[in-house]
């Protein structure tokens, strides 16, 4: 028999696919039915918790890939490396749903699907400075080099993500502060009542394991993209 | 104190041969120049730069200018690097590599400063206003220090890679967004008179981002050079 080169799945995984599933569907609920209509801007306020919790997600992968690139750095091992690009990736995906979902509840409020506030133009460079990770991986083929810089270009841009947070509080900024107060001239902002809290907590959890769920996954497939890459030198006698 | 002194002389000396090779040629502050000037150009039919709508975009157009013009020195900077292995002799040099970042770091800012000083009397000509102000001229040195401090690392990195040329300012301009988008700011701000209190966030940033950038370059150099 062959040598089983695909591994089973581990048993935590599968607990955490069906978790992420109920999860979502928990937030889902909650964002839908329990989660009061808000006074003035009504039921597009409800995209929020979604919005939060993706952005929340967005930047947690862009620092848990800084924090694997440092880690790559001190000692080098693929494995750093897998996961680095693993989470750049998951990172993209939740940014990107972090900014539709902005679009979406600016229209009616801002009455504007975009515009270039401190807040969003952050947000902006946060996805493109990983983009262009992506790219700069594209063109090294030696994949030590690739992992080395790699490494180093998530560390300079993850310090988008502080930026990113921090730009709703240095600059003056039509975004809503949700933590903390915010620039008076904020428009959107709106009275937290308690079942938001806990709606936006539900959405934060039920985000973050689908989060990590979905990075497990990425990092398997890395894994076996990084096999693949091992066998066709191989073959090719390199 | 003996190993700082030795360690700084190390970085002047880069500096120095970098403004040397330079001196000797001219050729790329000659083309950085005439790149600006162009720059200043296609932005003045592109926006229409009329009396009005210059005063709010001069810092804009300005930063954009150094922005585009500084990318041709940070090629050129690594460039010669590689020419006959240059770069190896460096390596060799028995002083601790980020001395080689710094020093190159160094020599950019001044190329991106000399483009800025011959820029702005030219500008102010050309738009009849006057950009000789102590507030804007700190920004640019302010800027050009941030610019060059990730420029130069990311050169070092970019040259290691198949399309080098091509791949610099896809890697450096999302980087390079937050001190643009702070000097421009803060340009803008001093040009139109208005008082500190608005202008100090933009020049937290700009100096925040000139501590931590050369603080990262000065800790990966290393990394990136190695073999």
């Amino acid at each position: 028999m062959a040598k089983r080169v695909v591994q089973g799945r581990p048993r935590l995984l599968s607990v955490l696919n069906v978790a992420s599933v109920l999860l979502m569907v928990a937030a889902t609920l909650m964002v839908f039915l329990y989660a009061p209509r808000e006074r003035v801007m009504g039921e597009v306020q409800r995209v929020f918790y979604y919005h939060v919790s993706a952005g929340w997600v967005g930047m947690a992968a862009f620092v848990a890939a800084a924090v694997a690139g440092i880690v790559y750095l001190v000692r080098p091992a693929r494995k750093w490396d897998v996961l680095a690009v693993a989470a750049v990736e998951i990172g993209l995906v939740f940014s990107l749903i972090n900014i539709v979902t902005g679009s979406i509840w600016a229209y009616p409020t801002w009455n504007t699907w975009w515009t270039w506030d401190p807040r969003l133009v952050t947000a902006t460079v946060m996805e493109l400075t990983f983009l262009a990770y992506l790219l700069l991986r594209q063109s090294v083929e030696d994949p030590e080099r690739r992992a080395r810089f790699g490494a180093i270009y998530a560390i300079l841009g993850s310090l988008t993500v502080p930026l990113t947070y921090m730009s709703i509080r240095i600059w003056r900024t039509i975004h809503p502060v949700v933590i903390g107060s915010g620039d008076p001239g904020a428009q959107g902002t709106f009275a937290f009542t308690s079942p938001m809290v806990y709606t936006l907590l539900v959405s934060l959890l039920a985000f973050t394991v689908l989060g990590a769920t979905l990075l497990w996954h990425r990092v398997l497939l890395g894994k076996l993209a990084d096999k693949v890459e091992q066998l066709r030198l191989k073959a090719l006698g390199l | 104190m003996a190993r700082l002194t030795a360690y700084l002389s190390a970085v002047f000396a880069i500096t120095r041969k970098d403004l040397a090779v330079e001196w000797r040629s001219r050729q790329l502050l000659a083309s950085m120049l005439v790149f600006a000037l162009l720059v200043i150009l296609i932005f003045n039919f592109a926006l229409e730069l009329d009396a009005r709508a210059r005063a709010e975009v001069s810092a804009g157009v300005l930063w954009a200018t150094f922005a585009f013009a500084g990318t041709l020195g940070l090629n050129r900077s690594m460039a010669i690097e590689r020419e006959g292995g240059a770069l190896d002799g460096l390596l060799l040099a028995p002083f601790d590599r980020s001395a080689i970042y710094l020093g190159k770091t160094l020599a950019n800012m001044v190329f991106i400063l000399v483009v800025a000083l011959a820029t702005l009397p030219v500008y102010g000509v050309l738009y009849n206003t006057s950009l000789w102000q102590a507030g804007l001229l700190a920004v640019i040195v302010l800027g050009a220090w941030g610019y060059s401090a990730v420029g130069t690392l990311l050169a070092a990195m970019a040259m290691q890679v198949r399309s080098r040329e091509l791949l610099l300012p896809v890697l450096l301009f999302p980087l390079l967004l937050p001190v643009l988008v702070a000097a421009v700011r803060a340009s803008s701000f001093f040009l139109q008179g208005l008082e500190l209190a608005y202008i100090w966030p933009s020049l937290n940033l700009l100096i925040a981002y000139g501590v931590i950038m050369p603080a990262l370059g000065f800790m990966f150099f290393d990394f990136i050079v190695e073999e």
